[in-house]
């Protein structure tokens, strides 16, 4: 497959720019699903630099406290230790929620905007089933991030907050509208003669498209075979390893042995550096491969020059590359690979945002025809 | 719209529909409560380490392993359930391009399906069962999502025909 610059011929597709007015659901959701994208990769770039190694360095200084104080008998300060443990890491677990579900709020909001011909309902209900959707998108990120901060104030239940019932108010939104595009599909479908649906962005074949299709798909399937490698040979060591440690370390507490204690929680703190860098890889290079193959369906609507898409995709599939294998040579090479990882989603969030940008014009476009 | 895609689609659907609410009961029902476990496992091993009786220490660090074991398979089968049911609609959407015969694209979706189906399932049995009935199912869905992929890939990869 190459990727040259495509002639007129290639780049001219039957667009039906009626399944793109202002307010369309289709419109709602592709500006809005690309909106929660970029939010939450800024969201988890803003994370990785300021929060996350401040954060892991604070839990480990934590746990080296529980254990020194258990060496010394000191229980009241172990407890102590471990409540810093607890709000350090739920701290860092919410943050990492946020960024996951916003992102992949915004990747299925691309899917069904994608899905809208076949979806057999009034467009009013489609546009109603959209903003559904995209409140659910927005509200359960926002407060999940908001879970740490709020804790448990004025909540009428002993162990869940306020914070925690919007998030799942937020969920149960989006699954509503979800069933609501499940269901317009399966009425597509049960109709005696079910209308053909011909649309412009499927039909595209230009270079960008086939390009982020292409490196998509590829990225996905090294993504999958990196995670069943990591399944097969380091998954469960890991985790004999995990409470391993952490026994010994415990153990070595109580038998007073402060040479040993040392020694089991730097091997621990080695032990989640490798842990955390392998899932990352994992969950990033499926991600963006996802990501580069819904993006190849709306070039269509990106009204930029044929050379800037495709260098703006090349861009998406550089960052996409880059970002993962910079995060799995974080252990051997430190900062610096985590500087270039950085700099990978950089890539991944400005190509994302010049093909909103783009979107946007097109829809200006559109607008000043009507 | 052809049968292959037609699965592909609602088929990935459903599945994101039932990650979801899979997610969201897990959320409301199960997950403070396993996240409280872990911590509280933790902190009684080590209070345990402070009173000198590695006995305890023992006991507290098995519920702990057993926690932590069955929180990290249930966050996994919410995510991996999602991810792969969004990859599903994708390829749906992408599979007028998979240049195979209609029956193979339909064999190609079947076992696409029926991997991210029962690949998180299986790591689901896990929290049950820790033999190698589950570990089993989930490395044959994982097989399956893998081999799927590739022939799909290689279908997209297939030269056009002349009369297309």
């Amino acid at each position: 497959m190459a990727f040259s610059k495509s002639t007129d011929s290639e780049v001219t597709v039957e667009m039906q720019p009626s399944t793109f007015v202002a307010l369309s659901a289709r419109r709602l959701l592709v500006l809005g699903g690309i909106g929660l994208i970029l939010v939450g990769m800024l969201f988890g770039d803003i994370f990785a630099l300021f929060v996350l190694h401040q954060n892991a360095a604070r839990v480990s200084a934590s746990l080296a406290a529980a254990a020194h104080a258990a060496l010394a008998g000191d229980r009241s300060a172990v407890l102590a230790s471990f409540q810093d443990v607890g709000s350090f890491l739920e701290n860092r677990g919410t943050k990492v929620d946020t960024h996951v579900h916003m992102i992949d709020f915004g990747y299925l909001a691309l899917i069904l905007a994608i899905l809208q011909p076949w979806i057999a309902f009034e467009e009013k209900a489609k546009r109603g089933f959209a903003r559904l959707f995209l409140a659910g998108g927005m509200l359960l990120p926002v407060a999940v991030f908001l879970i740490h901060y709020v804790g448990l104030a004025y909540s009428p239940l002993q162990t869940i907050g306020w914070a925690s019932i919007f998030a799942d108010l937020g969920g149960l939104l989006v699954i509503l509208a979800t069933l609501g595009y499940l269901l317009g599909l399966v009425n597509h479908f049960r109709s005696y003669a079910p209308a053909h649906v011909k649309d412009g962005l499927l039909a595209d074949r230009s270079a960008a498209g086939r390009l982020l299709l292409a490196g998509g798909i590829v990225l996905v399937l090294a993504g999958f075979l990196h995670g069943a490698y990591y399944a097969g040979v380091d998954l469960y060591r890991h985790e004999a390893l995990d409470s391993s440690i952490l026994t010994q370390m415990a153990k070595a507490a109580a038998a007073n042995d402060a040479g040993t204690v040392d020694r089991s929680l730097e091997a621990y703190g080695q032990l989640q550096g490798n842990k955390v860098v392998n899932i990352a890889a994992h969950a990033h290079t499926i991600e963006f491969g996802l990501l580069a193959m819904m993006l190849a369906f709306f070039q269509p609507y990106v009204r930029l020059r044929e050379s800037w898409k495709l260098r703006w995709a090349y861009v998406l599939i550089l960052g996409s590359v880059l970002l993962p294998i910079c995060v799995l040579m974080e252990l051997r090479f430190g900062l610096v690979a985590g500087g270039l990882a950085d700099f990978g989603g950089l890539l991944v969030i400005v190509a994302l945002l010049a093909m909103w940008i783009g979107i946007l014009r097109y829809t200006g476009q559109l607008d000043a025809q009507t | 719209m052809s049968g292959s895609r037609r699965l592909l689609i609602v088929g990935g659907i459903a599945l994101a529909l039932w990650g979801m609410g899979y997610g969201l009961w897990y959320a409301v029902f199960a997950e403070h409560q396993a996240l409280n476990g872990i911590g509280a496992s933790l902190a009684t091993a080590f209070d345990a380490a402070a009173r000198r009786n590695p006995g305890a220490v023992e006991t507290a660090f098995r519920d702990y392993k057993e926690a932590k074991y069955s929180y990290d398979r249930q966050v996994d089968v919410h995510g991996h359930w999602i991810g792969l049911a969004m990859l599903l609609i994708v390829v749906g959407i992408a599979f007028d391009r998979v240049r195979f015969a209609e029956r193979q694209k339909l064999v190609l979706a079947s076992a696409f399906l029926a991997g991210a189906a029962i690949f998180p399932f299986g790591v689901l049995l896990q929290t049950f069962d820790h033999g190698a009935i589950p570990r089993g199912i989930a490395i044959l869905g994982s097989v399956l999502v893998i081999a799927a992929l590739l022939g799909i890939t290689l279908g997209l990869a297939a030269r056009q025909s002349p009369e297309e």
